[in-house]
């Protein structure tokens, strides 16, 4: 059963369009990882199937997004609220600045279940504490009354999750979910994520920058690169065989480490910014098999199809 | 645990305020002319000069002198005014409940009104309501406070004759002064909070505040305003000495008595122990303010809590 | 040619202060404003001192475009005039304050502690305190005149530069081009004079310039008191102290100064803005 459909998204902020030609499809249980470099557009992606464009000045500009079966793009603010938190949850990318540093942390988490669920203080009370506790938040009860400064990155960044999983959601959406933290932390979150897919059938968008993650825990990857997506399918076919030059690079360098930078050394160049997008395949400058075609014309990403390169070659490349 | 941190600071403004104390005795004492100007008749003798100087201990060192004042005013005797004759603290306690009064309720007024605004400049950005209250916000922190007190009093008390045009005799006379002070106020808490809430909005946990479906309103006033109402705090604390004693032009415009007031004229008549008594009742009061910014701080923030334990 | 011109001009970061419809009218109507206040012997179309009882009091019309005061005087040239003395007194009391603070908080930022402390001490105090009464006993210490006015401005708005110059300062401290140059063997005055001071240059100024129109506000407002400039040199603030015994007969020998001074203060603030945009340093010019 399809969770998540979107079709061709292009996102716009004021004049920029610093989005365009995203497609992917995620079904019940299943884990997309979105990979990309900082400013390839994974943020705005997320952003904009929580229709939450509005607070940086955005919009979505054209193309579908279609959640169980809901058309969320024309939906109305109210009838969005609903779903943000109750059936949508968000994970964000740094837990030190995610949560409200003057509130006790248990009420954060209790608001999103009294507000979707209706439960009264207590309900929700008991809901958070037993909610701390699946997440292996050890002494729950005591926790619940702390603040957020006096709990470690890890620490809140569960609490974080806890809130996305207040309301029981069918989907979450966690954007970066352990670039802020350290290494040994980021692992346990991972795993963490994982098994709550798997006990609560869920379905996740994973957005990272980080390829193993995506060959340890996801199911399907799209790769996005400048603001467009590049490169879908299942994660297995991706590694055993990518078909775009730059998916390619990018698992290339994955034994190289874990930072973006040491990462992704492969590649000659820069990703660069909304202003200085090239034309025809935003790729081709950095591209070691680019023709003049690539300079001229726009390589069709297939919306609907299980693999997609978007690719002039990208038939070539496979063979 | 704030209770134990407000003893602690308010136990602290007494090394504080003694040290001020010497500052404010040395400053009145480098005031050249000589508050027995102002008592002899025509025709007095020197001898005559010489008595009244021993009688208020003018002729003792400025040693002796600062420990007989501070020494006084530890059992609530601030000492006798020279020139108005009469006990120091009378004319204090005379003259502080209007400054309270006017002080008082200039500061409820711009604080409301300014954090109104402030909040509509932010929930209407890019509009004509920000343009407004920007607008306003530059007028009120630029226009002298003096010369909009002379035009409320030709357009208000003159025109249309709806309030006095001086003293301080009943609520009406109070209303303009309020108003005229009120106008610098209310754009000063106004710019901070408009400040503070587009600082705010920018942070991650507003970001995830949507994102767990909480209304508009909700996000505002459970989260913004609360973070916004920080630095509005502080800085109201720290003005509480600026509207008692910063009152002074807006006392002589509209000829009300008030702590400001009895200082100018006390400087006129180099009354030393005026001076030096309602000096240290407004450094008292700019001291006061401090704390309770301080305390509000402790009480709002739970990280400032943690830092003070 | 012209646009080789400004192109060469727009490339100092100042000038582009002046490429917004604010930053024109704000930054034109202060150049004409030091021009008048620069030339206002010369251009007043009546002399500032002259009395006519037998005009006392006009209301505005012709000649007397701003009518005239209790003695006959043209209000319109003795607002001219006043420009001159009140940016002259304002100005030059900033240009104290600014150099004493920036030399008090340099020392107390680099030299850090007791010393930063006591320094610090006396200027949170004095900042919490208005500075329309420091003013005032400023000048009941050594009596009414431009002279005390100017320093009494000057000591009023100490604090401020003080307080922002040692953030600045503290805050250049631990970058690395002067931990650099410190490990090169520089003495403490090389790297606060040639290294710390001309960074924090900039914040300074612009507040400095912002701080000139609260001067002129204070240098009125002790006019007003009658402590300014005294008679018969014309002064905004001295104009409305003679004018408020008149208030009900010749409103505007009161509001026209007082227009005077908001426009200045007023435009002051709305350049200041375009310069901290132009030269991009709004986080830094708060202390």
């Amino acid at each position: 059963m399809t969770m998540l459909s979107v079709q061709d998204l292009g996102v716009s902020i004021g004049p920029i369009a610093p989005l365009s030609g995203v497609s992917f499809q995620l079904e019940r249980g299943e884990i997309i990882g979105i990979v990309g470099e900082s400013g390839s557009g994974k943020s705005l992606t997320a952003m904009g199937i929580m229709g939450l464009l509005p607070l940086i000045g955005g919009q979505i500009d054209h193309g579908t997004v279609e959640f169980d079966g809901i058309e969320l793009t024309g939906l109305s603010e109210n009838e969005y609220r609903k779903l943000r938190g109750g059936r949508i949850g968000l994970i964000t990318q740094n837990p030190m600045t995610s949560l409200d540093p003057l509130k006790k942390i248990g009420p954060q988490v209790d608001a999103v279940s009294r507000l979707h669920l209706g439960l009264d203080r207590a309900g929700a009370k008991a809901r958070t504490v037993e909610l701390l506790g699946d997440l292996r938040i050890p002494e729950p009860a005591s926790i619940y009354h702390l603040y957020p400064h006096q709990m470690s990155g890890g620490m809140k960044q569960r609490i974080v999750i806890a809130m996305a999983l207040g309301a029981d959601p069918d989907l979450l959406i966690a954007d970066e979910p352990t670039t802020a933290l350290d290494v040994t932390v980021q692992a346990q979150i991972i795993r963490l994520l994982g098994d709550l897919v798997k006990q609560r059938d869920l379905s996740l968008v994973l957005i990272t920058h980080d390829m193993s993650v995506v060959a340890q825990t996801c199911d399907k990857v799209m790769v996005m690169y400048a603001g467009t997506a590049v490169e879908r399918g299942p994660v297995q076919d991706i590694f055993d065989n990518p078909k775009h030059p730059y998916t390619k690079a990018l698992i290339g360098c994955i034994p190289h480490g874990l930072s973006e930078t040491v990462r992704l050394k492969g590649i000659e160049g820069t990703v660069p910014g909304v202003a200085q997008y090239p034309s025809g395949c935003r790729f081709h400058p950095r591209c070691t098999i680019a023709e003049e075609v690539c300079t001229r014309n726009v390589p069709v990403f297939e919306t609907g199809a299980k693999r997609a390169a978007a690719c002039h070659f990208a038939l070539e490349a496979a063979q | 645990m704030i209770l134990k941190y407000s003893i602690q600071r308010l136990l602290m403004i007494i090394p504080v305020s003694l040290a001020i104390s010497v500052v404010i005795f040395l400053i009145v004492h480098l005031l050249p002319g000589d508050p027995i100007d102002n008592l002899i008749r025509v025709g007095s003798s020197p001898e005559d000069r010489i008595a009244l100087t021993a009688k208020y201990g003018l002729d003792q060192s400025l040693f002796e002198q600062y420990f007989l004042w501070i020494s006084q005013i530890m059992t609530g005797d601030f000492g006798q005014a020279i020139v108005l004759r009469r006990p120091v603290a009378d004319l204090i306690a005379q003259n502080l409940p209007y400054s309270l009064q006017l002080g008082g309720l200039a500061f409820l007024f711009s604080s409301i009104v300014g954090l109104i605004l402030g909040i509509v400049a932010w929930a209407s950005q890019k509009t004509w309501g920000e343009q407004f209250v920007k607008g306003f916000i530059l007028l009120g922190s630029t226009v002298p406070g003096f010369w909009l007190a002379l035009l409320m009093i030709l357009f208000f008390a003159v025109n249309l004759g709806w309030f006095p045009v001086s003293g301080a005799r009943d609520w009406t006379a109070l209303v303009l002064p309020v108003l005229t002070i009120g106008f610098g106020g209310i754009a000063l808490v106004a710019r901070v909070t408009r400040v503070a809430l587009l600082e705010v909005g920018r942070e991650d946990f507003i970001t995830l505040l949507h994102a767990k479906g909480l209304s508009r309103p909700t996000i505002l006033f459970r989260h913004l305003i609360p973070h916004a109402l920080l630095p509005v705090v502080t800085i109201l604390a720290l003005r509480i000495g600026w509207i008692l004693g910063g009152a002074v032009t807006v006392e002589f415009v509209f000829g009300r008595p008030g702590l400001g007031s009895l200082l100018i004229r006390a400087l006129g008549q180099r009354d030393y122990p005026v001076v030096q008594g309602s000096l240290l009742m407004l450094a008292l009061a700019v001291m006061i303010g401090t704390l309770i910014g301080d305390i509000a701080q402790a009480a709002m923030d739970p990280r400032i809590r943690e830092a003070t334990k | 040619m012209t646009s080789a011109v400004w192109n060469k001009l727009s490339g100092f970061a100042p000038f582009r202060a002046f490429s917004s419809a604010i930053g024109i009218v704000a930054g034109g109507f202060l150049i004409l404003l030091l021009l008048v206040a620069f030339f206002a012997p010369w251009i007043t179309p009546f002399d500032v001192a002259a009395q006519n009882l037998a005009n006392a009091n006009a209301a505005p019309g012709w000649p007397h475009i701003m009518g005239t005061d209790e003695f006959g005087r043209d209000v319109f040239s003795r607002v001219l005039y006043g420009a001159r003395t009140s940016l002259s007194v304002s100005a030059t009391a900033i240009a104290i304050s600014v150099s004493v603070g920036m030399l008090l908080g340099a020392a107390a930022g680099y030299f850090g502690g007791l010393f930063e402390r006591a320094v610090m001490t006396v200027v949170d105090l004095t900042w919490s305190f208005p500075d329309i009464l420091i003013a005032l006993i400023f000048v009941a210490i050594i009596g009414p005149g431009l002279t005390s006015t100017t320093f009494a401005i000057a000591i009023a708005y100490l604090a401020q530069f003080t307080r922002l110059t040692r953030a600045q300062i503290v805050r250049l401290k631990s970058e690395t081009f002067v931990e650099a140059t410190i490990n090169l063997g520089a003495t403490p005055a090389h790297v606060v004079l040639r290294h710390l001071l001309p960074n924090a240059l900039a914040p300074v100024i612009v507040v400095g310039m912002l701080a000139v129109g609260d001067g002129i506000v204070l240098e009125a407002t002790l006019g007003f008191f009658g402590l300014g400039a005294q008679p018969p040199t014309p002064s905004w603030g001295a104009m409305m102290s003679s004018g408020t015994a008149q208030l009900f007969i010749s409103p505007w020998v009161i509001i026209y100064p007082g227009v005077a001074v908001a426009a200045t203060v007023i435009a002051v603030n709305l350049f200041g803005d375009e310069l901290v945009r132009a030269l991009d340093i709004r986080d830094r010019v708060r202390s």
